[in-house]
């Protein structure tokens, strides 16, 4: 596969970071969201360099899978990968990783989402 | 050490942050990015998925050396609507070869708007199509453009065979409070859908 231009003009090589692995260990929503800690931040110091990056992105505020890889401006696919392998290595927290199900959680987060768009 | 399973305490976890996505969906150049750039906090971002221009697969680039690479980009917003929830705007991309990624965004939305432009109404019986085959509620929106020719909510239900269920609003999409109206109606259509699903009376409070 040809190298990528990468927006900032480096080459990146998107499938070099994930050693060529297309499969994440758990298919992480586009929307779904994550954090770190300083405590997690500081340990991924250690994990390379484009873990670094997204735990730094995700430092003090909560940031949503294409949050991170816009961010980053790495691919999804790549970025999915990277995420799912953090979270599994305790370096980044998943939030609402099972999306409200059953009628009364869903009809709750539909009236927080309702109301809080009357609210702007 | 294995952090996979440690959480002594549970202190990484926090409170428990929610996230929920609404859909913008719509042919080329509807004004998809500029609905979601209206209401958004931040400037609309992109992301990109790389693809095989066979279109064979999303990220599978890899396994098929060779094959010439292409690269989807989608837009989202943000809105944060509290500590612990976020409201996510993503736009579909508007090429009509990227729709198979169509499926992986609408994947969990609470329900999708799908903005028409009323001089170019045809391009809309595709998306259209693809929303009437799927589960997730939707509004149409009509997009007014300033050279538009004038129609009536009804002419352009019934030109393009909207069901009688499906809410249909005007809107402009470079308006914050259109666009708000917008998404309320979205967010309405879909309670109601889901007090009908479970039998209840349709009300929503
Ligand atoms: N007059 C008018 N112009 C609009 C309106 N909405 C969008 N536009 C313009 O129409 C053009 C296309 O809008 P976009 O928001 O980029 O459309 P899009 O659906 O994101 O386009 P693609 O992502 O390429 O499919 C831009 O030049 C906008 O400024 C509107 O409500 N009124
Ligand atoms: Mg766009």
């Amino acid at each position: 596969m040809e190298p990528r231009r990468d927006p900032r003009g480096a080459l990146v090589r998107p499938y070099a970071v994930t050693r060529g692995r297309t499969e994440p260990l758990q298919n992480i929503a586009l929307e779904a969201v994550l954090s770190s800690t300083a405590t997690q931040s500081a340990e991924a110091r250690f994990a390379g360099h484009d873990k670094y990056r997204i735990s730094s992105v995700c430092e003090g505020r909560a940031q949503s899978l294409a949050e991170i890889a816009a961010y980053t401006r790495m691919p999804l696919g790549v970025t999915r990968v990277l995420v799912a392998d953090m979270v599994a290595e305790g370096l980044l927290t998943l939030h609402s990783a099972a999306p409200a199900t059953g009628f009364a959680a869903r009809m709750n987060l539909l009236g927080r989402v309702l109301s809080g768009l009357r609210e702007l | 050490m294995d952090f996979a399973n440690y959480d002594p305490d549970g202190a990484s976890r926090g409170r428990e942050i929610i996230s929920a996505k609404i859909v913008v969906a719509g042919g080329f150049g509807v004004g998809k990015t500029t609905l979601v750039g209206a209401i958004s906090e931040i400037q609309p971002l992109t992301t990109e998925a790389l693809m095989t221009a066979a279109g064979v697969g999303i990220d599978d680039s890899s396994k098929v050396p060779g094959k010439e690479t292409t690269t989807v980009a989608m837009d989202f917003g943000r809105i944060t609507m509290a500590e612990d929830l976020i409201l996510y705007l993503f736009g579909t991309p508007g090429q009509t070869r990227f729709w198979f990624m169509w499926d992986e965004i609408i994947r969990g939305a609470v329900g999708a708007a799908v903005l028409v432009d009323t001089r170019r109404i045809t391009d809309a019986f595709a998306p259209l199509d693809y929303f009437e085959n799927r589960k997730l509620p939707y509004v149409v929106a009509l997009n007014r453009f300033d050279d538009a020719p004038h129609y009536e909510l009804e002419e352009i239900r019934e030109a393009l065979a909207i069901s009688p269920d499906v809410p249909l609003v005007m809107c402009d999409a470079r308006h914050r409070e259109s666009v708000k109206q917008v998404l309320v109606t979205v967010v309405e259509h879909a309670m109601l859908r889901l007090q009908a699903e479970h039998g209840y009376p349709a009300s929503v409070g």
